[in-house]
C-alpha cells in the first residue's frame, strides 16, 4: 500500500519549501504527476523541486512550449529536470507525438502538470501530488507514493 | 538584397519577401485560429501537422505575389528559436531544404529579436532602446543594443502575460483568442470593479521582473475577495479589471527600466502589443518615445524575420544546414547585466 501524506501551505513560499522537500526524495528516473485546478500552485511547487536540484535559472510556466528542460545537479552529478505542462493538450494521441515516453523512460526527473491527461502513459511508480485550494491562500497538498530516501 | 523569411514558431504559418530589410514585397499568413478555437489555445500537434500541410503552398504563394522566382531570392531567413519545437522544426527543415536546393545563404533568426525588429519595417528607429516583448509565450524587457544584440533586464518569473490573458479568457468562457476577447469586453467594463493585487517580488528577483501567476490565481480563484460591490460581477468588469492590472504592471516595469537605463525610446512587440489599453497607457507616458508596430505586425509574421534576416546576412552571418530548432532560449535570464 502506498503511503499518503497530507500537508497544508499558507503561502506560495511554503509551497516552494514543500517542493524542495519533495525534490530531495526524488531519484533519477522519478516521475511526479501534479493534479490541481488553474492557479492551485503547481508551477510554484515545481520551483521548489528545481531548487532541490540546484537549478538557479528561474523556472517559468511551460504552458506555451509544453516541455522545458533544465540542467540541475545532485551531489555533484548532473540531473536533468523535465517540466511538462499538458494544459493545452486535449487528446491522449497528441502526447505520443510530444516524445514524452522517451522522457518518462529516461534518467531525468520528470514533473508533469495536468498529468490526468496523460494517465495511461505514466509508470506505476509515479509520485502523485494533488493540490486542493481551500479558503484564502491555503492549499491542501496530498502526496502518494513518495518513498523517503 | 531580397530575403525570403519563414516563421512557424507557433500557430501561424507565415512567409514574406522583403527587400533591403524594410520594403515588404509580399506577405502570406495562414492562421490556424479556426482550428484551435475549440481548444482555447494552441494545440501543438495540430499546429505542426497544419504547418506541414500548408508551408509549401504559403511559400509558393508569397513568391507568386512578389512576382518572383525562388532563384531570384538573395537569401533565406527562418525562425529557429524559441517556440513550439514541432512547429519550429517544420519551418526550419523546409527553409534549410530550400536554401540547399537554391544554393543561397541561410540565417536562423531568434523570434524575440524578430518581434522587436517589426516596427523597424515601418519606421526608422535608432538603437539603443528598451524593448518590450509581450505575447502568449514571452514576457521580456530588454536593453536592445542593435538588431542582433540585447541584454535582458526583466522577464516573467512564472506565467507569460499573454498566457494569463488566455487562461483567464478560457476560465470565464470569454472567447478566443483570449487577448482580443478581453480587450473587447473591457471596452464595456470598469477596471475598478475588482481590485486585483500586484505581484510582490522578493529580494532575489530583479526589479524589472514580472509575475502573472498570482494575478491569474486571484482572477480565477479569489474573485469575491477583490470584488468592489458597487459594481456588478460581470464578464466585462472582470475583463477590464484584469486587463487594467496586467497592463499597468507592464507599463510600470517598462517605465522603470527606461528611467534606470536613461533610455527614453521604447519598442513594443508581440501579440499583447495589439492591446488597445497598453497602446494608450504607454503612448501617454511623458518624455517617452514609444514605437508600436501596426496591428498586423504585432502577431507572428514572417516580414519581421526576413527584415532582421537581411541585416544579419548583410553582416555576413550564416547558419549551417546543421542548425537545430530550440524550444527555449537556454539561460535567457542569465544574460542579466
Amino acid at each position: 500500500m502506498q503511503t499518503l501524506n497530507r500537508y497544508r501551505t499558507e503561502t506560495p513560499d511554503q509551497t516552494i519549501r514543500l517542493g524542495l522537500e519533495i525534490g530531495k526524495q526524488l531519484q533519477p528516473g522519478s516521475v511526479v504527476a501534479l493534479h490541481g485546478p488553474l492557479g492551485a500552485g503547481k508551477t510554484t511547487l515545481v520551483k521548489g523541486i528545481a531548487r532541490s536540484l540546484n537549478i538557479e535559472e528561474a523556472l517559468t510556466s511551460p504552458s506555451f512550449t509544453l516541455i522545458a528542460e533544465y540542467e540541475g545537479s545532485r551531489e555533484g552529478n548532473p540531473v536533468t529536470l523535465y517540466h511538462i505542462d499538458l494544459y493545452r493538450i486535449s487528446h491522449p494521441q497528441e502526447i505520443e507525438d510530444l516524445g514524452m515516453e522517451e522522457i518518462l523512460n529516461g534518467e531525468g526527473i520528470c514533473v508533469i502538470e495536468w498529468a490526468e491527461k496523460a494517465s495511461e502513459f505514466l509508470p506505476e511508480s509515479t509520485v502523485r501530488v494533488e493540490i486542493v485550494i481551500e479558503d484564502k491562500g491555503r492549499r491542501q497538498i496530498k502526496i502518494r507514493g513518495l518513498t523517503p530516501a | 538584397m531580397i530575403v525570403l523569411g519563414v516563421e512557424t514558431s507557433c500557430d501561424e504559418c507565415a512567409a514574406s519577401v522583403v527587400e533591403n530589410g524594410t520594403r515588404i514585397l509580399s506577405e502570406v499568413v495562414a492562421s490556424q485560429i479556426e482550428d484551435h478555437r475549440p481548444f482555447y489555445g494552441v494545440v501543438p500537434e495540430i499546429a505542426s501537422r497544419r504547418h506541414i500541410e500548408t508551408i509549401s503552398r504559403v511559400v509558393e504563394q508569397v513568391l507568386e505575389e512578389a512576382k518572383m522566382k525562388a532563384t531570384e531570392v538573395d537569401g533565406l531567413a527562418v525562425t529557429y528559436q524559441p517556440g513550439l519545437i514541432g512547429s519550429l522544426l517544420v519551418g526550419l527543415s523546409f527553409t534549410k531544404g530550400l536554401a540547399f536546393a537554391l544554393e543561397k545563404p541561410l540565417v536562423g533568426v531568434d523570434h524575440i529579436l524578430a518581434h522587436l525588429y517589426a516596427p523597424h519595417l515601418e519606421t526608422d528607429i535608432s538603437y539603443p532602446y528598451i524593448g518590450l516583448l509581450v505575447s502568449g509565450g514571452h514576457t521580456v524587457i530588454a536593453r536592445v543594443e542593435d538588431f542582433d544584440t540585447m541584454r535582458v533586464l526583466g522577464t516573467t518569473i512564472d506565467d507569460a502575460c499573454g498566457e494569463a490573458f488566455d487562461k483567464v479568457a478560457k476560465h470565464y468562457d470569454m472567447g478566443f483568442p483570449g487577448g482580443a476577447a478581453i480587450d473587447r469586453l473591457s471596452q464595456n467594463g470598469s477596471p475598478q470593479a475588482f481590485r486585483f493585487p500586484w505581484p510582490s517580488l522578493h529580494k532575489g528577483h530583479h526589479p524589472f521582473d514580472l509575475s502573472y501567476s498570482g494575478l491569474k490565481t486571484a482572477v480565477v480563484n479569489q474573485l469575491d475577495q477583490f470584488w468592489n460591490r458597487d459594481f456588478e460581477k460581470s464578464k466585462e468588469n472582470i475583463a477590464a479589471s484584469f486587463q487594467g492590472t496586467a497592463i499597468d504592471i507592464l507599463v510600470d516595469r517598462t517605465v522603470k527600466a527606461a528611467g534606470h537605463t536613461g533610455l527614453n525610446r521604447i519598442v513594443v512587440g508581440g501579440g499583447v502589443a495589439a492591446n488597445s489599453y497598453l497602446r494608450k497607457q504607454l503612448s501617454g507616458q511623458p518624455d517617452l518615445e514609444v514605437n508600436f508596430p501596426s496591428l498586423r505586425l504585432c502577431t507572428d509574421n514572417a516580414a519581421m524575420v526576413a527584415g532582421l534576416g537581411y541585416h544579419m546576412l548583410r553582416k555576413g552571418q550564416r547558419s549551417e544546414l546543421s542548425l537545430n530548432a530550440c524550444a527555449r532560449v537556454q539561460g535567457l535570464r542569465r544574460l542579466y547585466p
